[in-house]
């Protein structure tokens, strides 16, 4: 394709091409402090994106995503979101194809050399915690996808830009002192709106650092603070919901979702603000994490 | 047909995998790479299932010794429709009896 960019996110490498300039432009700029893929590394994925019908490229320019996985029904996005559209086209690659670590939609940070593993439905603020602690003294591993080793049952970081929503671009704005980290606001895309921010130094120098998970979280965000433990079986249905290869990769993400299940402790937690969750975080962290 | 006069037996020895989990069960079928989850009884059914077919009434038998179950009658009923529903799922086999041999 006409303009074209190879990153390199943790174990995987994405080739992303464009029919226009300014998508790879906005990723060139936000991944710049991000390894380089070795020369000659053969990409993993391929995203593409590419006019969504004929003339669509200069008239009411129109976005399709496209790659070695895709979803039919996909609806095209407008080319001002383009940059949303390969973030979205490469987690599209990674859930639908991702086949050499089980693949669970969580995020997860780092302390101690160990991993908090934040998993729930969209919204429930598992995001904008991690991109909150990544700020405060932990290592961010993802905000979207935790990878679970299947040998070693470590979790391996996917530390791609945060995806922001709403509210919480207001909130790491106050957090982030360097303008500079965020990409441009996406005002109304099909999520709302949307920042991207770029993860600190240390998450992207440190992005093949696997760490053993200590402590998995289930945070609702909204509620009154309140914890609960919960139970391995509702664990473990809770997590092969979560994850988008669970079936693929067969009998060895049995074993290794059993063995997180059986060797993690496990905690729901509600809460009503990040101040709030994060001392939730530092006491569990404290008294649960193994 | 009824159930009960059916016989039931399990698959190959190393067709499932079974794992405790906290009070339930976890099993893969490795087959159809189907990931159970289950509660008492279901393990203790096919822990007495046999390579060899044999009917429902003999299944409760064993399980009465092994777990000193005391309405045995009563449990022949829930039991045969267990094992139905384990042979729907396909961690169980029946054979008619006719068909048998």
């Amino acid at each position: 394709m006409k303009h074209q960019l190879t990153l390199a996110i943790g174990p995987a490498i994405f080739r992303i091409g464009s029919a226009w300039r300014a998508p790879i432009d906005a990723l060139r700029r936000l991944y710049a402090s991000y390894p380089r893929p070795e020369e000659g590394a053969i990409a993993d994925f391929t995203v593409r994106l590419e006019p969504a019908g004929r003339g669509r490229r200069w008239w009411r320019p129109s976005v399709r995503i496209a790659g070695d996985h895709m979803l039919p029904e996909a609806a095209p996005m407008a080319l001002r979101h383009g940059l949303l559209a390969a973030e979205m086209g490469m987690n599209l690659q990674m859930a639908l194809g991702w086949r050499r670590h089980l693949l669970i939609h969580a995020s997860s940070v780092e302390k101690d050399g160990r991993a908090l593993v934040m998993a729930g439905e969209s919204g429930s603020g598992k995001s904008t915690l991690a991109a909150l602690l990544g700020q405060r003294g932990w290592r961010l591993m993802g905000d979207e996808f935790a990878l679970l080793d299947f040998v070693t049952g470590a979790i391996h970081p996917f530390p791609r830009l945060i995806s922001l929503k709403n509210q919480a671009i207001g909130v790491m704005r106050a957090e982030v002192g360097d303008g500079g980290r965020f990409g441009p606001l996406m005002a109304g895309t099909p999520k709302g709106d949307i920042a991207h921010l770029v993860p600190s130094p240390d998450a992207v120098a440190k992005m093949k650092e696997a760490a053993p998970p200590a402590l998995l979280l289930f945070p609702r965000f909204g509620l009154p603070a309140e914890m609960r433990p919960i139970g391995e079986g509702e664990t473990f249905m809770h997590l092969t919901q979560a994850s988008t290869n669970y079936v693929a990769c067969g009998e060895r993400a049995f074993h290794a979702l059993h063995d997180f299940v059986t060797r993690v402790p496990t905690v729901a937690m509600d809460f009503s603000s990040g101040e709030e969750a994060e001392a939730m975080i530092a006491d569990l962290w404290r008294e649960q994490a193994r | 047909m009824t159930g009960e006069a059916r016989q039931y037996f399990r698959g190959a020895p190393d067709e499932l995998l079974v794992r405790p989990l906290e009070g339930l069960t976890l099993i893969y079928h490795r087959p159809s790479g189907v990931t159970h989850i289950v509660d008492s009884p279901v393990p203790e059914i096919l822990s007495q299932l046999d390579a060899e077919p044999c009917p429902a009434s003999t299944l409760l038998a064993r399980l009465a010794r092994q777990y000193e179950l005391e309405d045995g009658e009563g449990a022949l009923d829930p039991l045969v429709a267990h094992l139905e529903t384990l042979c729907e799922v396909g961690l169980a086999r029946a054979v008619e009896p006719e068909a048998k041999g």
